[in-house]
């Protein structure tokens, strides 16, 4: 019988005011080999530990469960705790009586009884838990970046300058972004392109940065520090090496019906094409959907006029396979559809634009060269419409339920920077909230207002109807002045929500890595681990994870650089002994539990085994413990049970159900 | 049951989702003849003041068209509570409104069914 320590943590009044802690205690000394139990208000805290220090001690502890949050807060707290005092970490369990249930009951009573049938099985579990050592991985020193936004850029040179290599994955033809698409920034209207591209260039000429654009993750597989990542690098039909980017090919092209994604499609392309003038790298892909050689044979004008002769029409996708010890997520966002918000009739006229085409339109490299214009008929709008949270904050099935957070800020950017350049068009914004916190943010709207006259109105637009005239009539309301608003307009423009970009879903279950309702990726922790991912070696950066301006991006794509930088800065990893173990008696070599296995963690080996003095050669799985993730997956699988998690055994859990159905 | 609670039965509305954007009242094209408008209406309940809401001209102003409930985005949809408090009024006193017999002689078979359960709730004798 070990000798059990049960200690019991108030968590202030989390646990306390819900949970008779000394009534657990006292269950708890009543248990078989319990010769410690005791409360104290933070069990984390440093007297707390010191409590469990004293009595590992003096009581000559061999197992401790500690009563208190989830083992996700604070199992490697306690765990250290035990080491440190000279008990192997992984004879420490948890009885998870806070989220499991303080936080959801109410009736004291009953939260009780649970706390103690909770602490029960985890005496029960402890009594079986055998002391582990973890085991060492090595670490690939090298870097994966998602995504070439500001996010990716910003996080690859972060950990490049540190000396480490990164790989950075586009599926465009070039990095950049959405940020590339913008005309100004907010707050200080610096122009997008003036401060991203030496960026760009940066990244693309650092000699620890290696950029993949048209390129998309394929497979992943490993775990932290030795993931292995295969990618598709799609055929460009250009040689990259020879290429002079002298954009002949582009003009030439008599393919132009293509429509321009990166004027977000406001215009046309030709199907040999690079994004934008400033694209990095400055190489065209042929769109092969829109090519006439590759579609027909016929044509090869751009080979024709190509001096550097780059042009290759037999060009394959190309898969290459490299080895990364970190992964960055950083796929950004776009804009939602709007086919469900007919009362816009933004799929009815071409003068309902979204903020990003307003942003494509305002650009000098736009599809109007920078003029305001309708797109309808080219005319200069007098009267402009912006309507705010268009899709943003809906609890109905349209919609999305959060705050989109960018949009009040760059409506105010529209806004003031047309009443800037076009004195004579008139400005309304219908709003339900302005939100403007961050550093000169508030002072920037009321700016819009003070400075350059732009009508903000509190309310909603109900519908936009195109008139026979062209122009638009808007049904809004001003709640402040209580009355309907019927306003002529020449252009509306709607501050659209913004969403993950759709492949993030793709690429969040290649990673094993979590996304919410929303598909934002999910954070370790929402306030202390903002920038990992729950799956070790995953890491965040920018929109992918939540909505959020480009300073903001930038800081996070330095933390999350920080934190990557701090993983492959190390030789070693301590891997987690919980790993599967075959019973070499038991197995019969069906192969079932390699085949289930996520990891590739499980092989064969034909083995002399000696069955009860039989003597004989067997097929026997053996799992390699530095692949093996502890999932359990083959445990369950396992038609003859020899497979075993250890940490986790069929004992060890059978004993736990006793205990809570004693 | 108090007047709160049964408005909140009837309408199956719950106004503390809303979140005062006033789509409702540019939506409504009644707006103009209501005393009090689409997006005052949750106010009103909340309030506790659901006999005001149930004696407005709006209850009657109201056409049912449902542009309010269609666009709403927190679902609260106006709509619902302004028809609700007119059940109510028409509960308290007992009145039926529009008497089943006199409905063939006003039917119209380009009447949608929506607008005949309306005007059971709406007109009285």
């Amino acid at each position: 019988m070990r000798r059990i320590g049960v200690f019991v943590c108030h968590c202030g009044s989390n646990i306390a005011a819900t949970v008779d802690v000394k009534k657990v205690v006292e269950m708890a000394l009543l248990e078989q080999g319990v010769v410690h139990a005791e409360d104290y208000p933070y069990m984390c805290s440093e007297a707390g530990q010191s409590r469990i220090a004293e009595a590992i001690r003096e009581k000559q502890l061999e197992g401790i469960v500690v009563c208190s949050c989830s083992p996700r807060m604070h199992e490697a707290t306690f765990r250290k705790c035990a080491e440190r005092n000279g008990l192997n970490p992984y004879l420490v369990e948890i009885a998870n009586i806070r989220e499991h249930c303080s936080w959801i009951h109410k009736d004291m009573q009953e939260a009780t009884e649970k706390a103690v049938i909770l602490m029960r099985a985890a005496v029960a579990k402890v009594h079986l838990n055998a002391p582990l050592l973890a085991g060492e991985s090595a670490v690939t020193k090298r870097a994966l970046v998602i995504g070439g936004g500001i996010a990716g850029i910003q996080t690859a040179l972060d950990i490049a300058d540190a000396g480490y290599h990164v790989d950075i994955v586009e599926k465009e033809p070039s990095i950049g972004g959405r940020m590339s698409q913008l005309d100004k920034t907010f707050p200080t209207l610096d122009c997008s392109a003036c401060i991203l591209t030496p960026k760009m260039v940066e990244a693309a000429s650092h000699e620890n940065i290696t950029i993949h654009t048209w390129s998309e993750v394929e497979k992943v597989s490993g775990f932290v520090g030795n993931f292995t990542v295969d990618i598709r690098k799609k055929a460009r039909y250009v040689n990259m090496d020879k290429c002079t980017g002298c954009g002949i090919c582009q003009e030439k092209c008599p393919s132009k019906k293509p429509l321009n994604e990166f004027n977000r499609g406001l215009n046309n392309r030709s199907a040999i094409y690079t994004p934008f003038a400033q694209a990095i790298p400055n190489v065209p892909v042929i769109d092969a959907s829109a090519c006439i050689k590759l579609n027909t044979g016929k044509c090869g004008i751009c080979e024709k006029f190509c001096q550097a002769g780059a042009i290759d029409y037999k060009q394959q996708d190309e898969i290459i396979t490299e080895q990364y010890g970190a992964i960055v997520v950083a796929t950004g966002f776009d804009t939602i559809k709007l086919d469900k918000y007919g009362e816009y009739a933004y799929n009815e006229s071409k003068d309902v634009i979204t903020s990003l085409e307003l942003e494509r339109i305002m650009n000098a490299a736009g599809p109007t060269k920078g003029h305001l214009e309708r797109l309808s008929d080219g005319k200069a709008p007098k009267e402009i419409v912006f309507i705010q949270c268009v899709g943003s904050r809906c609890s109905d099935d349209r919609g999305k339920p959060y705050c989109s957070k960018i949009c009040c800020m760059y409506t105010a950017k529209h806004a003031m920077l047309i009443r800037d350049k076009y004195p004579d068009t008139n400005v309304t914004v219908f709003y339900i909230d302005v939100r403007t916190p961050g550093k000169n943010f508030d002072e920037f709207y009321r700016r819009a207002v003070e400075d350059y006259g732009v009508n903000y109105v509190k309310g909603q637009v109900g519908k936009v109807a195109p008139q026979p005239d062209g122009s638009l009539l808007v049904h809004g309301v001003d709640l402040l002045e209580n009355k309907q608003i019927l306003k002529k307009a020449d252009m509306v423009v709607l501050a659209t929500a913004i969403e993950p970009n759709p492949d993030v879903r793709k690429i969040a279950t290649m990673l094993t890595a979590s996304i919410d309702t929303n598909n934002f990726l999910t954070e370790a922790h929402p306030k202390l681990r903002p920038v990992e991912s729950p799956t070790a070696g995953v890491f965040l950066s920018g929109v992918c994870q939540g909505p959020k301006d480009i300073p903001e991006t930038v800081a996070q794509a330095g933390a999350a650089a920080v934190k990557v930088i701090g993983l492959l800065a190390k030789d070693k990893l301590k891997t987690n002994p919980c790993t599967a173990k075959a019973d070499e008696l038991r197995c019969n070599g069906c192969s079932q539990c390699a085949n289930v296995c996520p990891y590739g963690a499980i092989s064969y080996e034909t083995k002399q085994v000696n069955d009860h003095g039989i003597r004989e050669e067997r097929r026997i799985a053996v799992v390699n413990s530095a692949l093996c993730q502890g999932c359990g997956a083959c445990t369950v699988t396992c038609p003859s049970g020899a497979m075993d998690l250890q940490g986790f055994s069929n004992r060890q859990i059978i004993a736990e159900v006793d205990a809570i159905c004693r | 049951m108090n007047k709160v609670d049964e408005i909140k039965q009837i309408s199956g509305v719950n106004p503390l989702k809303c979140m005062k954007c006033g789509k409702c009242s540019a939506s409504c094209p009644s707006f103009n003849e209501m005393d009090i408008k689409p997006h005052q209406f949750v106010t009103y309940v909340v309030n506790d003041d659901v006999e005001a809401l149930a004696n407005s001209k709006s209850a009657w102003k109201c056409l049912s068209c449902f542009a309010c409930i269609e666009r709403c985005p927190r679902n609260v949809q106006p709509g619902k509570l302004i028809d609700a408090a007119r059940q109510i009024l028409i509960r308290q006193r007992g009145q039926e409104g529009l008497s089943a017999d006199e409905i063939p002689a006003l039917l119209d078979e380009d009447m949608p069914q929506q607008l005949l359960m309306s005007a059971f709730r709406k007109y009285r004798r």
